[in-house]
């Protein structure tokens, strides 16, 4: 038995310690919101955030992920309402769908780092997720608009 | 009462719509007249199935069910947009719910051929209409005043001189009771407030939270998982295979064969399954299999390729379109060209790999999944497992891309035969490696391609294809041409050039294929506008003004303007190449203009695309512009990384490590243009592909002087 704590709830679950994060996520917790997209760390549709940073579920072994502090798509935002989110929705950039939950774990990532990303900084930050649909151009569109709420938001408090 | 009225109402309760209610809906009659519109009460006494309902509620909630897949290309935003407009409701009213398969009661529902709006947007305009004009009635005799004294907004019946108003919901019960009208008059575009608006797509925040539910993500109580091992030569044999090691794996339950179809032929596999998806890939590991391979040990991306060009030098093929005599003008004239244009095998490749959900019970078969084509799989199924229709039914979920792939039937076939095999609810994953390896692909093709100047103009031009026939596989006969491979071939120009032919060589080998985003569209459009270019240089003209003696109509004529006004065609700098290409598939005609130049390091870059769309009517430009968008990536990426290759008759690509996709740094610049006119809707998800290539290898050639003819090609190494 191992404890895993995702979106700050703590499941005992009896597994294979070399299960990826992401089938134990998916199959055993039954959150779908992290996605299989590649099983090899090349498409982060599966991005989900281990103790804050971005790490693909996918090849994150429940070794080590047991005990640390997991949050998924489901657990980013209370009411859809993080940054990335409110600008994904309002600059439409989702298609099929299926590879945003990893995209806007990555742009978290990227925001809380780095306030103001220029076009070169968000490239190279989500370099490592795809998107067969080709919403790149409203990626970087949303990130800037993300920043720039978080900004905002960041000057009300 | 009927069979039919009963499932009506179990499905109604199944999708929590009871009580009482206005239902409107289509149906189509058996003599083959078009879709014809009623309620469900006069549907009910007169045994009609109803199909793309409209329901509201006493509260005024609008339920529409929409008979399409929701596969990114916007028919959960652009159905509603469509139904609200008539019904005169806000957009924020209408929840829009999957219908299941059923070919009887929706008629066509294949996601394919850029088809949901253009199938069905005068169906809805009408159906949305119907249901204000009932509410208005019902309201009127209510009040006992003039129908011609009230009018409909916002979800409430007015009454123009009194100003006093009932909620939708208050007047439900009322006109559930009238009988659709008869003529409908339908809204002048210029009057529309919602069609024609760059609306925020009503999916949108389930895709951002995590909540939308995809094939993959679709759990049922009690469900297992299966993967399969499958002979990777595609469709050989099973000759034995040992499960003792597998069975060993925890959480693995069950190893047995498996043959699932493919066409009129079958695959051999061996499912492993498990209580996850893990547990059943780890058990997939550790199985021993012999396969056999017998035909398949020699085949070759060369030898193919070899053997297309053979036939084009050698045969003729089918003539499938024919005006005038080109060989004749070919065999005269003094200026010509004759060369061979190559496209590879693609993958789809959708970010969600394929995967379906399957409960078999006593003689009776339920489906969830990825599904673009449910009331094919329905068929299929039926067919199979030897059930009546009701007896299968088909659930479409979200899917996460389909691009043609996810119209096939093989992934819900594996699904049925594995949850019948155990007993349980199962759901099949494809890993990434096998939706890249077991195709079904499109085709690789080649075109030989001749074109004739006399005395400067453009006189005859003769197009050969070889290359594996969609059609054939799907039983469409061998000895004749069929419609799929020409599909919007030449059209912008076919009737301004007398002498024209294209035909078709029959090209047979054992890689199963299926359309690929476009069609044959995308590999006809490139031979065929990169033939235009050639010519056009051939003539000594510039490839704009070449194209504008040929096109055929107006909307053609203000289309090119249009590209040249916005590229700056004209404006051409040093160091800048300009390329364009205009293609016509699936009722929409788009023109691309692509602008390169080089890097500091010599290599070359796309500075910019600009599309310019003739759709005729249409619903969101907001949605159009995405579509082009992903079209020209996905083209680019076709164009310039992409190739399935075969060796030995195995796939050598296997994962996104060695099919590379294209990465947020790699996405040109993109403008969308689209025209404004009442004419037909024509299709969106697909036309924005074909000419981004041609359009892009012509600028090549115009910053370059090089003439590239078979792709992909190496952007860095031009």
């Amino acid at each position: 038995m191992i404890n895993l704590n995702v979106n700050q709830k703590t499941y005992q679950i009896d597994a294979d310690l070399n299960m990826p994060l992401l089938w134990a996520i998916r199959d055993i917790i039954g959150l779908t919101g992290t996605k299989y997209g590649c099983g090899v760390a090349q498409c982060g549709a599966c991005v989900v955030h281990l103790n804050g940073e971005a790490v693909r579920s996918c090849v994150t072994k429940l070794s080590r992920a047991a005990g640390q502090k997991i949050v998924t798509i489901e657990g980013l935002s209370e009411n859809n309402n993080h940054p990335a989110q409110l600008a994904w929705n309002e600059e439409n950039v989702p298609q099929c769908g299926y590879c945003h939950s990893g995209q806007i774990m990555s742009a978290a990532v990227l925001l809380r780092e780095n306030p103001n990303p220029s076009d070169a900084d968000i490239d190279s930050a989500m370099a490592g997720n795809i998107c067969r649909c080709g919403t790149y151009l409203r990626i970087r569109k949303a990130i800037h608009l993300a920043a720039e709420l978080q900004r905002k938001e960041a000057a009300g408090k | 009462m009927s069979t039919s009225n009963i499932s009506r109402r179990h499905f109604l309760r199944a999708a929590g719509l009871t009580g009482t209610a206005l239902f409107v809906g289509l149906y189509f009659p058996s003599n083959g007249e078009e879709a014809k519109l009623a309620t469900a009460s006069a549907a009910e006494t007169s045994d009609i199935e109803l199909n793309a309902w409209v329901h509201i509620d006493t509260n005024g909630k609008v339920t529409i069910f929409s008979h399409r897949a929701e596969m990114g290309q916007g028919a959960f935003q652009s159905v509603p947009q469509i139904v609200a407009e008539e019904l005169e409701v806000n957009l924020k009213d209408i929840t829009i719910r999957f219908a299941q398969g059923d070919r009887e009661k929706y008629g066509n529902q294949v996601t394919g051929g850029s088809s949901t709006i253009r199938g069905s947007y005068k169906n809805l305009l009408k159906l949305g209409a119907s249901a204000r004009e009932m509410l208005i009635m019902a309201a009127a005799t209510k009040w006992q005043v003039s129908v011609a004294d009230c009018y409909a907004e916002s979800g409430h019946v007015i009454h123009r001189p009194s100003g006093k108003k009932f909620h939708y919901g208050e007047l439900v019960e009322a006109a559930s009771k009238l009988e659709a009208p008869k003529d409908i008059v339908l809204k002048k575009r210029s009057d529309y407030k919602l069609i024609g608006k760059p609306l925020s797509r009503q999916d949108s925040p389930l895709k951002t939270n995590g909540t939308a539910v995809f094939g993959l993500d679709k759990k049922l109580p009690g469900m297992l998982y299966a993967v399969v091992e499958r002979n990777p030569r595609l469709r050989g044999k099973l000759v034995s295979f040992d499960a003792s090691a597998a069975l060993k794996v925890a959480g693995v339950k069950k190893v047995f064969k498996v043959q699932t179809g493919v066409f009129q032929t079958f695959r051999d596999g061996v499912a492993v399954v498990a209580d996850s998806t893990w547990a059943a890939i780890q058990g997939r590991k550790a199985l021993k299999i012999e396969w056999d391979d017998s035909g398949f040990e020699h085949m070759s991306t060369a030898e193919i390729y070899r053997r297309q060009n053979d036939l084009l030098k050698n045969q003729e093929g089918l003539s499938a379109k024919k005006q005038g005599d080109p060989d004749e003008i070919l065999a005269l004239a003094a200026q010509k060209l004759d060369v061979v244009y190559e496209t590879p095998y693609q993958s789809h490749s959708a970010m969600e790999p394929l995967n379906c959900v399957a409960h078999y019970q006593e003689d009776k078969i339920e489906i969830w999944g990825p599904i673009q084509a449910p009331e094919w799989v329905q068929d299929y199924i039926c067919g199979q497992f030897k059930l009546p229709k009701e007896k299968v039914v088909v659930n479409m979920t979200f899917l996460g891309g389909g691009f043609g792939r996810k119209a096939f039937m093989d992934y819900p076939h594996e699904a049925c035969l594995i949850s019948k095999e155990i007993n349980a609810p199962v759901q099949v994953v494809w890993t990434r490696e096998d939706d890249m390896t077991q195709g079904p692909y499109r085709a690789g093709i080649s075109y030989r391609c001749q074109g004739a100047l006399t005395n400067g103009q453009l006189s005859a031009l003769k197009f050969k294809m070889a290359g594996q026939n969609i059609g054939h596989w799907m039983g469409a006969p061998k000895d004749q041409p069929n419609r799929s491979t020409t599909e919007g071939f030449l059209a912008p120009y076919y009737e301004s050039i007398k002498n024209v032919s294209f035909s078709d060589i029959p090209f047979e080998i054992p890689i199963p294929n299926v359309w690929w985003r476009s069609v044959y569209a995308s590999t006809n459009g490139f031979a065929y506008e990169s033939l235009i270019n050639e010519m056009a240089h051939l003539a000594k003209k510039d490839p704009l003004e070449f194209r504008r003696d040929y096109l055929k109509d107006e909307r053609s004529r203000k289309l090119i303007d249009k590209m040249e006004e916005l590229s700056g065609w004209k404006e051409k700098k040093n160091g800048e190449g300009f390329g364009l290409a205009i293609t016509e598939c699936f009722a929409t005609t788009v023109g691309q203009v692509v602008k390169v130049s080089r890097k500091a390091d010599g290599k070359i870059k796309i500075d910019k695309v600009w599309a310019v769309v003739d759709c005729g009517w249409y619903v969101n430009p907001d949605i159009i512009h995405a579509q082009v968008e992903g079209s020209v990536l996905m083209a680019y990426a076709a164009a310039t990384i992409h190739q399935i290759t075969f060796k030995d008759g195995l796939v050598e690509q296997k994962n996104f490590y060695n099919y590379l996709m294209p990465r947020i740094s790699d996405m040109p610049k993109v403008e969308v243009h689209v025209m404004e006119n009442d004419e037909n809707a024509g299709g969106v998800g697909e036309p924005g592909l074909p000419p981004f290539t041609p359009a892009l290898t012509e600028a090549i050639f115009d910053l370059t002087g090089k003439r590239i003819r078979k792709l992909p090609f190496d952007m860095d190494n031009v």
